[in-house]
């Protein structure tokens, strides 16, 4: 078996545009919204889902064969919780400012639909290494949306992105201002409905 | 008492699970095409919410907290993996029992009932709880008793209950409008969520 055969790049690929985890298969939403008022605890959350959604999708269909069938979602759940502990962890040891940014949204992420979905549909019935791939695929689809999120929501609500100042000075001095909503909770979900809105005028085949 | 009821009547409309939080969101879109079903998802959230978030409060000041086992040990960064062994515990025991003394219940609830042992709501709450236990007892926010964590859940619940019930109603009418076809669906979803979650926005203010 190849690498990276057709079926594997299928599984990489699919969830970045046709098959995205958060604008069509409408999973993992509350923290796509939450954490976008800025770009770089988007980043920082697309980052730490992807490896979570990965590694949890690489261990259980690892042991898939070895799972009873009843008590699936528990065991899902334990491995899904010890890997979010550890990223946790992590966060708070070396990105304190950005995990006190993300504050319970971390913890969530156990919660996130696209880890249950993608182990349930994916990591339960195929191998190792695609299951992997299709983890990568899926946290970094979803990372794409959050970071178009935090982009447009940091640019437009205070003029800056990572924290440096983009808009220039003498735009303010003609009277520009930030736009004070876009920090607010609403703004993210009108702007994911209008990048859901794009992506299916552009992709017909969705609608 | 008042602090009692202001917590209550915060956690419905300022600190609302899904306009604030958009917690339990996944759901809250998939399951509010019909009222009927939005109203039984939003009981049983408030019901599961009700149980679990008092039981994380007692493990949380019993058994996680700093000094609480073991003298200057603070296992709180076991937290995640008890607050979801918990929840999911609760979940099965209150379906069971559901099932054994109101089947015409069970079958109304049917599938969600499972799923809301993922549904980020829950697992929300106990952690926001879990923050709010260490704020000082001037803040209005804070969560100080047994009491108060039943308060915060009653609250909670019933907000994410008015919430989804709201937009089962929205969307029912919103069924015989002409929506721009790539709009359609859940494009026009999050948009109406986003006006709902401003027209909320007007109650941050509020307090008792």
């Amino acid at each position: 078996m190849a690498l990276l055969s057709k079926a594997n790049q299928e599984a990489l690929v699919g969830p970045l545009n046709l098959n995205n985890p958060v604008v069509v298969q409408v999973l993992g939403i509350c923290s796509a919204l939450a954490v976008t008022a800025q770009l770089e605890p988007a980043i920082v959350m697309g980052l730490s889902v992807t490896i979570i959604t990965a590694f949890s999708n690489l261990i259980i269909s690892l042991i898939r064969n070895s799972i009873p069938n009843r008590i699936r979602i528990i065991v899902q759940l334990v491995v899904v919780a010890a890997l979010v502990t550890i990223v946790s962890q992590v966060l708070k040891a070396f990105a304190y400012d950005v995990s006190v940014q993300l504050s319970v949204y971390v913890g969530l992420i156990i919660t996130n639909c696209i880890l249950m979905g993608r182990l349930e549909a994916f990591a339960m019935m195929n191998k190792p290494w695609p299951s992997f791939l299709d983890g990568i695929g899926n946290g970094i689809g979803y990372a794409i949306i959050l970071i178009i999120v935090g982009f447009v929501r940091e640019l437009l609500g205070a003029g800056t992105l990572l924290g440096f100042q983009i808009i220039p000075d003498w735009c303010y001095e003609h009277g520009y201002v930030n736009n004070g909503m876009m920090t607010m909770p609403a703004m993210s979900l009108i702007i994911v409905g209008c990048v859901i809105w794009a992506h299916r005028a552009y992709n017909k085949e969705l609608q | 008492m008042e602090h009692l009821i202001s917590l209550f009547v915060r956690s419905i409309f300022v600190d609302n699970m899904i306009f604030a939080f958009f917690l339990g969101m996944c759901s809250y879109l998939a399951v509010s095409k019909t009222v009927k079903t939005a109203l039984g998802l939003g009981v049983a959230v408030t019901f599961v919410l009700l149980i679990t978030v008092p039981v994380d409060y007692l493990l949380q000041q019993y058994v996680l907290g700093p000094n609480c086992l073991v003298e200057g040990v603070d296992l709180s960064f076991l937290s995640f993996i008890l607050f979801i062994a918990v929840i999911a515990a609760i979940v099965q025991l209150v379906e069971m029992i559901v099932e054994r003394f109101s089947p015409s219940l069970y079958a109304a609830l049917g599938i969600f009932l499972p799923l809301i042992a993922v549904n980020c709501a829950i697992m929300g709450a106990s952690l926001f709880m879990q923050q709010r236990v260490t704020m000082p007892d001037t803040n209005s926010q804070a969560i100080l008793s047994i009491w108060d964590s039943i308060a915060y859940a009653l609250g909670s619940g019933i907000g994410w209950l008015l919430a989804i019930t709201c937009l089962a109603a929205i969307r029912e009418k919103m069924a015989y409008t002409d929506v721009p076809r790539p709009l359609q669906g859940l494009g026009i979803t999050f948009i109406t969520v986003g006006l709902m979650a401003m027209a909320f926005m007007c109650f941050s203010g509020l307090n008792l």
